[in-house]
């Protein structure tokens, strides 16, 4: 970082008498009119020590200045009726929503991805280790995470270098935290070769008066910085790293990456539960992105007074840092909280106990200004609300991209297709054996799924599934999905089918859906089309979860993800939690008893825009995604749920990529058990053929297994609801296949080899 | 103010498989001359005044019971770091 | 009978084996690091996790806690003591129980369900079972490679104290590589055990991938009443 910096501190008093002397804003990511702001804001030139919390904290990925005008539409679609669970809304470090019985739960997805590319191991490791403290400073005890990810292409020669170090860092880190990994996706698109997207999501539980804010208030009360020492870890890294694209011939930034230490951070979660359970924090806040310039702003611009620091008392690791580099660094696995002075020999005591270092740091003042002093010199003398809340707005221009007419209208209609039931197996073995379809326990084998023995599903069923009371068995359902090709041809309707997928897989499992969290991954800004595409996603989630009557809660804008001019495809991740009264009674994806009775729920039609066949057997990316219809997904998950509940079905699967045919062989595979499958009817009724009813990808549909004692009790259900429902096969234990009537038998056998195959050719030891 | 450099080395016998790994990812790289490679751990222990004898036996027995497990590893070195 | 659990700085599956021993009657006493005493308690129990973050090596820091001082004389005079997965590094480590663990072979953590074949059923842990009996627990670790000089496995081997072994298909590998496929051994008195599965994740119907695990609570609750 290079500085004009005088080797003196560069205090207040001599800002406000230097207001000549020029200054590194633009090295520091600010643009002209921002720092005149700034200026105007203070009355004075910025000293060095003011300017670099600006500009960390007015950087893209701490402002959110591109995205914050879109991401009020979220608020804005946010009913009255669709408040009435939640109890900690967007704007806080994670939503929380009430889950009954006292129980409040809260829950975050984020981003670690530039990070991730330039250090897999730890960019990975410090993204778990930033989300888990999100939802720790919420008051809560995290109780499981999950890891979206997306990387290029299975065989390029860059993934091998970036996927194990991802895979390892986030079991590495989570495993170390004994936080059961449940659930997530992984995709191989060319579209992410030099943007691979790491995102996290955590969710812990807390009792409903537990619940933690940050927010700095009570003049006198101390303010105590907890937690590792702080190093030069990630300077810079926030703004430097995340506001800017890679060069196309690789290099990147100076490497500003994080090490994170998980036992530290393990024993900072126990540390923090002892001091709430003990009621001696006010306020608490987790040191991330902008490490104490970010912390220190919004503690004091949440509050109602001012805040005085003495920097000078920060544990550091490195004598040597700069005051900047203090206030900018982002040394892992810190906490800092707000405390009444009454108590604060009680938390020390238990700070003590753990062995976490604790200092004061400093005070909540009644004055209107955050204060920092290094010894005796003032260095900072800013308005919180100017750092934190009031940064810039960028009203960036959008278009839609020039490139879409024609990518829509290459519809996939004429694309070659299977012509007969030999055909149609190749297709289906083909897909099972491709990367976004294949078994992936060569990862998830690497997470501890087992910890705390409250795992009650997890992948590869379609929702993770966590008990929260052990005594009752309420607990809550989370997913998390996106498909990124459906949202490169249309963004709006793609975003709407991320979170329909979601919303889907987790009534699939049997929890009502409750609430959401979104990681909006996209790639530059300054691209009007990139733009576009970032507004319609966020309008079409907005519009879609007031449809469903489920709020946002909260969420993470990754932006910048590019190499040159190529963007990835936009990526809005959606993760859905729902809540179930006794997760005893969650419904897992395979079938398991022979002669229950299998019925397809929703109609088909030919919709292939973006689906897995087009990219499997053609390399195709074109025409419109599928038809989206909330109100079916809505009613859809409302007989899943009810079947779950009153145990009309032992087994459900939702359809998604790879359709019909995909998700017949998952239910088959998932327990080792197959079915005898007859499709005439439902061609005749949707009025499409085998292949269109195997392959498409039309939504709002499911597979169940119902016991044959149920039948009656559940198609009355369906017919009451008028929902579509058919009837299309056994579960057959003897033939140990696949067999769909006339046209295939796939033995059991030959499609495991196919589908376990593929990651561990690539990955698994020589 | 000097230091005890110790190292701590994997026995022979013990399968090492971090420097498998290492020495298989080498001749990706080139280095073609290595038929071996074992991966060890490095201890610096400081202390205020000069490493006498003393501070060296005192070393040697904090290698022997702490910084090595004698069932797995051998300590192969405990020495006066020489000053740069 | 009172059961305690030990809690380490990075333990992580004190919980679980709190939970197993209420399962199965027991009461589960918590014991802390720092308290050089065991508080009379009937047996121990030294869960999973990452103790002190497996710093200098697993279990290696762990040995020396003040809480050790008082469990090592007692498991030398005849307490049971139960080491999951991080507790029989730590056991290791402390010479109650003989051998190491090193890396997995194959180098990455690995989580699964895993079939093991009790091979010793007269320890105070594994008395409720019948030799022979195959089990599926959990297995969960980065350095589950149980190896020991050649004297020493044979010692085990022949004086029976290998307690648990992994099965392993025709034709393959045990999960990280353990020598003799060995999962878990005693000491001669049998009333130390340790093992690298975890028996805690397996006494629940819905969390787990059986009940096998409670016969290893059950076990020391009968030779608790029996001592």
């Amino acid at each position: 970082m290079t500085s004009v910096m005088k080797s003196a501190l560069d205090t207040v008093a001599a800002a406000a008498d230097s207001p000549e002397v020029e200054q590194p804003w633009a090295e520091l990511g600010l643009k002209a009119d921002e720092y005149d702001r700034i200026r105007e804001i203070l009355g004075r030139r910025p000293t060095s020590a003011e300017l670099a919390m600006y500009s960390v904290m007015w950087s893209e990925h701490c402002s959110y200045k591109s995205s914050k005008v879109h991401l009020a539409q979220f608020s804005d679609n946010t009913t009255e009726a669709m408040r009435e669970k939640l109890l900690v809304g967007i704007g806080e470090n994670a939503g929380v929503v009430d889950i009954g019985d006292g129980w409040a739960v809260t829950f975050k997805i984020e981003s670690h991805n530039h990070p991730s590319y330039i250090e897999p191991y730890q960019g990975a490791a410090t993204g778990v280790g930033g989300i888990v403290r999100d939802i720790m400073s919420m008051g809560a005890r995290p109780i499981a995470v999950m890891d979206p990810l997306r990387f290029g292409a299975l065989d390029h020669p860059d993934t091998l270098r970036v996927l194990p170090g991802v895979v390892a860092g986030i079991g590495g880190y989570g495993n170390s935290l004994g936080l059961p990994n449940i659930g997530g996706e992984v995709v191989f698109d060319s579209c992410y070769q030099g943007n691979p997207l790491v995102n996290a999501l955590s969710v812990g539980k807390m009792r409903i008066e537990d619940i933690h804010l940050a927010k700095a208030s009570g003049v006198g009360n101390k303010v105590i910085l907890f937690g590792a020492k702080t190093g030069g870890d990630g300077i810079g890294g926030v703004s430097v790293l995340a506001s800017e694209t890679f060069d196309a011939d690789g290099s990147a930034k100076r490497p500003a990456v994080q090490v994170g230490d998980p036992f530290a951070e393990k024993v900072l979660i126990e540390c923090c539960l002892d001091l709430y359970a003990a009621h001696v924090v006010d306020g608490i806040q987790d040191l991330g992105g902008a490490g104490l310039s970010c912390a220190t702003s919004e503690l004091a611009s949440n509050g109602d007074g001012g805040m005085r620091v003495w920097l000078d008392r920060v544990p550091l690791r490195d004598a040597s840092l700069r005051v900047e580099e203090i206030l900018m660094s982002e040394s892992q696995e810190r906490m800092m909280a707000v405390v009444e002075p009454a108590k604060l020999e009680e938390f020390m005591a238990i700070a003590r106990r753990w062995d976490v270092e604790a200092t004061v740091v400093g005070e909540v003042t009644d004055g209107k200004s955050l204060e920092v002093f290094w010894q005796d010199g003032q260095i900072i003398d800013v308005p919180p609300r100017s750092v934190a809340h009031d940064g810039p707005i960028y009203n960036r221009p959008m278009q839609r991209p020039a490139y879409l007419d024609a990518l829509q209208g290459n519809v996939p209609d004429d694309l070659a297709r299977p012509v007969d039931g030999e055909g149609l197996k190749a297709a289906l073995l083909a897909m099972m054996a491709s990367p976004n379809l294949c078994d992936t326990s060569w990862i998830t084998g690497q997470y501890d799924r087992y910890v705390m023995g409250n795992t009650a599903l997890a992948m590869p069923d379609d929702a993770g599934v966590v008990r929260v009371d052990e005594e009752t068995g309420r607990g809550v359902a989370i997913s998390t999905d996106c498909n990124s090709r459906y949202a490169k041809l249309d963004p709006y309707a793609g975003a709407q089918l991320a979170l329909a997928e979601a919303y889907r897989n987790v009534a699939t499992a049997g929890a009502v859906p409750l609430a959401i969290s979104d990681c909006l991954n996209f790639g530059s800004p300054e691209d009007p089309g990139v733009m576009w595409q970032f507004a319609e996603a966020v309008r079409g989630i907005a519009e879609g979860c007031k449809t469903l009557g489920i709020p946002v809660t909260g969420g993470n804008v990754s932006l910048y993800n590019q190499t040159g001019d190529v963007a990835i495809h936009p990526t809005p991740v959606v993760a859905v939690l729902g809540v179930m009264d006794d997760v005893a009674r969650r419904t897992p994806s395979g079938w398991k008893a022979p002669g229950q009775v299998i019925y397809l729920l929703g109609t088909t039609a030919d919709e292939f825009g973006g689906s897995a066949w087009t990219q499997i057997a053609h390399d195709h990316l074109g025409g419109l995604p599928p038809r989206v219809d909330l109100d079916r997904e809505r009613r859809l998950g409302e007989i899943l749920v009810d079947a779950s509940r009153d145990g009309l079905v032992d087994a459900a699967h939702d359809l998604s990529e790879g359709g019909l045919a995909v998700a017949l062989a998952e239910a088959s595979l998932r327990n080792g058990v197959g079915a005898r499958i007859r499709l005439d009817e439902v061609c005749e009724r949707d009025g499409v053929d085998a292949f269109t009813l195997l392959f498409s990808e039309s939504a709002g549909r499911a597979i169940v297994a119902v016991p044959g004692t149920e039948e009656v009790r559940f198609t009355a259900m369906c017919t009451a609801r008028g929902f579509a429902h058919a009837r299309i096969g056994v579960v057959d234990d003897e033939a140990r296949a696949l067999d769909v009537q006339g046209q295939f038998t796939l033995p059991l056998d030959e499609l495991r080899t196919a589908h376990t195959s593929t990651l561990p050719a690539i990955f698994a030891s020589r | 103010m000097g230091n005890v450099v110790v190292d701590v080395m994997l026995k022979s016998e013990i399968l090492d498989p971090q420097g498998q790994a290492v020495a298989f990812a080498l001749p990706r790289l080139g280095f073609n001359q290595f038929t071996d490679v074992r991966q060890g751990k490095r201890f610096v222990l400081t202390v205020e005044g000069e490493v006498t004898d003393e501070v060296l036996a005192a070393a040697r027995e904090a290698a022997e019971t702490m910084l090595s497990n004698p069932v797995i590893e051998d300590v192969v070195s405990v020495r006066v770091e020489s000053q740069v | 009978m009172r059961i305690g659990v030990v809690t380490f700085p990075g333990s992580l599956d004190d919980h679980d084996a709190r939970r197993a021993i209420r399962v199965v009657g027991g009461e589960a006493v918590s014991l802390w690091h720092g308290d050089d005493s065991l508080h009379d308690v009937d047996a121990v129990v030294l869960p999973g996790g990452f103790s002190y973050g497996d710093y200098l090596r697993a279990g290696a820091i762990a040995r020396f806690a003040p809480v050790m001082s008082a469990l090592i004389p007692a498991a030398q005079a005849g307490l049971p003591v139960l080491g999951i997965c991080n507790g029989f590094q730590i056991l290791c480590e402390s010479h109650l129980l003989p051998g190491a663990m090193i890396q997995n072979d194959h180098r990455t953590f690995i989580c699964r369900d895993q079939r093991l074949r009790v091979e010793n059923a007269t320890t105070a842990w594994t008395s409720d079972f019948e030799q022979g009996d195959e089990i599926t627990i959990v297995l969960k670790n980065q350095e589950g490679q149980y190896v020991a000089d050649e004297r020493t496995l044979e010692e085990l081997e022949g004086e029976g104290r290998v307690a648990f072994r992994y099965v392993v298909e025709e034709g393959r590998r045990n999960p990280n590589g353990s020598y003799r496929d060995i999962a878990g051994i005693t000491n001669g008195r049998g009333n130390v055990v340790g093992l690298m599965p975890h028996p805690e994740h397996a006494i629940e119907a819905g969390y787990g991938p059986s009940l096998d695990g409670l016969k290893f609570f059950t076990s020391v609750l009968k030779s608790v009443v029996n001592a």
